[in-house]
């Protein structure tokens, strides 16, 4: 999986290509709890984003919860794939998802 | 049907998910379906690798077989100690971010997301099967 982050001021967008599963979700989990000081929006991009499991969704879930506190998250260009996996455990209700 | 015994480690999830979609992607299986059917399989395995063993060593074969209709079902054996996944408790999904807690959710996502779940303890094994029609 590759992990791609910009910056614009407070904003964040990450951009996802590959797997987020059991293997390379700790790798995000890492990157983005050193990421998010000062960081008021958080934008995903799921655009190359080819596949992801419950211990990817682990990950995206603990995001929703810090930025809750500190600004906002959504979570964009998400494929029919994933979006069906969002539905089925509820976090199509919980995330903004464009 | 196909099968692929490798020591039950989570480094080898890539070998198990490779050779599952291999066989799901030469029965034309849609995208969707393949996802689903890949995130029970991975959250199955790393179940398995994780707390089958106690931390030791041991197999664990993997068997998927498409039948007629494009039924597919795909099993899991191990021979740890006897556990069955399926009787946790299912998690609130209705819950807001806030309130919800962080994982839980892999079993339950299995169990929605296929036909059937069946966890029998036979002949000293652990055997989990999983099965959905891959058909739209």
């Amino acid at each position: 999986m590759t992990i791609n982050k910009t910056k614009n001021g407070d904003a964040m967008t990450v951009a996802l290509e590959g797997r987020l599963d059991t293997t390379t979700a700790p790798e995000l989990d890492a990157d983005m709890k050193g990421s998010l000081e000062g960081v008021k929006e958080l934008i995903f991009d799921f655009a190359n984003l080819e596949y992801i499991s419950s211990a990817g969704l682990r990950v995206i879930l603990a995001n929703q919860k810090a930025m809750s506190k500190q600004g906002s998250m959504k979570v964009v260009n998400v494929s029919a794939e994933i979006m069906e996996i969002f539905s089925v455990t509820g976090f199509s209700d919980i995330l903004t998802i464009e | 049907m196909k099968e692929l015994t490798v020591d039950a480690k989570v480094e080898n999830l890539d070998e198990v998910l490779a050779f599952l979609r291999e066989e799901l992607e030469a029965h034309d299986c849609p995208p969707a379906k393949e996802m689903q059917m890949e995130v029970a399989a991975e959250e199955l395995f790393v179940n398995v690798a994780n707390y089958a063993y106690d931390g030791g060593d041991g197999k664990i074969t993997v068997s998927i077989d498409v039948a007629e209709g494009n039924s597919c079902e795909i099993s899991f054996k191990d021979s740890g100690a006897p556990f069955d996944p399926l009787a946790k408790e299912d998690p609130d999904v209705t819950l807001s971010a806030e309130e919800r807690p962080i994982g839980g959710l892999g079993i339950y996502m299995v169990k929605k997301s296929m036909d059937a779940v069946e966890y029998e303890y036979r002949n000293g094994q652990n055997v989990l099967l999983i099965r959905k029609i891959l058909s739209k």
